[in-house]
């Protein structure tokens, strides 16, 4: 046994905390408190079953996986769990839950774990789940429901509780017995898209409308993306990136024809935007290494989202600029590989 | 006149033929003729149709091929056999457009282009080649029965998922969600990944639980 010297001589940097893995992705579970907070007193106890099934269904997912894999299981990183809650916060408050759990295996098996686990998935798997989703079951990923319904706390949304493999109930009826003013089951986006009309920027801010599980509250999503910036545990340049390019080509069209497209607030505030630049695109694993690198990615991401909702088909394009950012981002990096000091060419020039 | 081939003619045993169904299936295995097996597996009739349009190109020509082995020029042999290959491309063309239009709709250009299916040059190149017409045929059968096992096994659980059918016969009630992704290109490539990532574990372990055996034996010995 020796003691180890007196005084202990060490260069740079001096870390006094070394922050673990599952310590970051605990604070990344405290910071959606808000959001489902929010969003279950929106949308009533079928976000909550959402929420429990998602989460449930992506541990066990890794839990299965590492079994069959023979090797030590990985669900305690939290990691897995972030997941769940941001696959639930992105479906449809009345998604059937098998669906929900298709959407967990799929996610997390498929964008996961079939790449390695975590550190190795190059795109985000909540929303690999989310994009299969969409893909295998079009109508019931495009099937909303008012916020605020009546008596949400006692019942469920009738499509919530379909049984496996089954086609989810038919809503119109239950929402006609709730639906104060003729409600169209129409989020902001389609709305702006299909008919023109604009939803109040007040509204969006605070969540007054219908939309995803976790997307309609920009205020409870800045709650948990400042908490996050402020322990430093998320890098602030991505959504800065991803809001101010949206915003950017959103007043570009915008200036160019006011009456045929909506105004850079509406286009920031609506839809899976803020939600998909907060927690999505800022995914440690599939994001750009680099500072430069960051900033072109957010940009890439702002972008495509804004073309994809004035030019695309669907009303909706944060899940596939995401998707499409993520896919980028190893090349992104190469080619914003920094000098290294007394090299004339760049370093990481493949 | 060509000098004879060196020997390396296979004798006919129960291999020649399974070979092609699993050790060396073309398609879970050697990964060949992916065209086909991603573009048309989007029903079980389709797939079987398809499966058995390329095994019939591909044991005619390979019987074909192996007969003439010793006439065909070194030198132009792959447009040799590319020749023989269109001729029953051909001829199975027409036989699927006189047989039923729709298929013939539904499997479009796939057909003609099973000309270019690498298993069937592959098979002419690698097997037919260097060997006797009865070792060929049985070879290149068992090699379309494997392809066409590989495309129903995709076609299969497309349909069922897909449509939730199976032939065109539905097998659930009126109330089941069709997946629809899995009739659509992505769910090529989704249902081909999961045989293959099933095949691959399945191999895997066979092979450990072979050196386990062989360690057992070793330490008990």
């Amino acid at each position: 046994m020796s003691d180890g010297p007196l005084v202990e001589i060490r260069t740079s940097p001096h870390v006094r905390q070394t922050p673990s893995v599952d310590q970051i992705m605990r604070n990344v579970v405290y910071a959606l408190v808000p959001v489902c907070v929010f969003s279950v007193w929106a949308f009533g106890i079928s976000v909550l079953a959402l929420l429990l099934v998602t989460t449930l269904a992506c541990v066990l997912t890794e839990q299965l996986f590492c079994l069959a894999a023979g090797k030590p299981t990985t669900v305690r990183d939290w990691s897995v769990v972030i997941t769940g809650i941001l696959l639930a916060l992105t479906l449809p408050p009345g998604f059937p839950l098998w669906m929900a759990a298709v959407a967990s295996f799929v996610g997390v098996g498929l964008g996961k774990l079939l790449f390695g686990g975590l550190g190795q998935n190059v795109l985000n798997p909540a929303l690999v789940g989310r994009a299969f989703v969409q893909a295998a079951f079009p109508v019931a990923i495009t099937t909303w429901t008012p916020p605020f319904a009546e008596g949400r706390f006692t019942e469920f949304i009738p499509s919530t509780l379909t049984l496996p493999f089954l086609q989810p109930a038919d809503v119109s009826g239950w929402l006609q017995l709730r639906a104060v003013d003729g409600f169209t089951g129409a989020t902001p986006l389609a709305l702006m898209k299909f008919e023109h009309v604009a939803t109040p920027a007040m509204d969006l801010f605070t969540g007054m409308v219908a939309g995803s599980a976790g997307e309609t509250s920009t205020v409870a999503i800045l709650l948990g993306g400042a908490y996050l910036v402020a322990r430093r545990m998320m890098d602030w340049r991505i959504p800065t990136a991803v809001l101010a390019s949206a915003a950017l080509t959103g007043s570009l069209f915008w200036w160019l024809d006011p009456g045929q497209y909506p105004d850079p607030l509406f286009i920031l505030l609506s839809g899976g935007l803020m939600l998909g630049a907060v927690f999505m695109a800022s995914d440690m694993v599939a994001s750009p290494v680099t500072p430069l690198g960051v900033w072109v990615y957010g940009g890439l991401i702002g972008f495509v989202t804004v073309v994809i909702r004035l030019f695309g088909g669907l009303p909706e394009g944060v899940m596939y600029a995401i998707l499409l950012g993520n896919a980028a981002s190893p090349l992104i990096s190469g080619w914003t590989q920094p000098r290294v000091f007394g090299q004339r060419s760049r370093g990481g020039r493949r | 006149m060509m000098a004879p081939l060196p020997n390396q003619e296979e004798e006919l045993t129960p291999g020649t033929f399974l070979r092609g169904l699993w050790e060396e299936n073309p398609v879970f295995v050697m990964l060949l003729g992916m065209c086909p097996v991603l573009a048309v597996t989007n029903s079980t009739l389709n797939a079987l149709a398809m499966g058995l349009a390329t095994t019939f190109v591909l044991v005619c020509s390979s019987a074909l091929v192996s007969l003439l082995r010793h006439l065909i020029p070194k030198q132009v042999r792959i447009a040799t056999y590319i020749v023989i290959i269109a001729t029953f491309v051909t001829i199975v063309d027409h036989v699927i457009q006189a047989i039923s239009l729709d298929l013939y709709n539904a499997l479009g250009a796939f057909i003609q282009l099973i000309v270019a299916n690498c298993i069937i040059l592959g098979r002419a190149e690698a097997y037919a080649a260097k060997n006797r017409l009865a070792t060929t045929l049985v070879n290149s059968l068992g090699m379309g029965a494997g392809f066409t096992i590989a495309l129903l096994s995709l076609g299969t659980v497309r349909e069922i998922l897909g449509s939730g059918t199976l032939l065109g016969y539905p097998l659930f009630g009126e109330h089941f969600q069709t997946w629809v992704v899995m009739i659509l290109p992505p769910g090529g490539f989704f249902v081909l990944g999961a045989w293959l990532l099933l095949f691959s574990w399945l191999q895997q372990r066979r092979a450990r639980r072979i050196t386990e055996g062989e360690e057992i034996r070793v330490r008990g010995s």
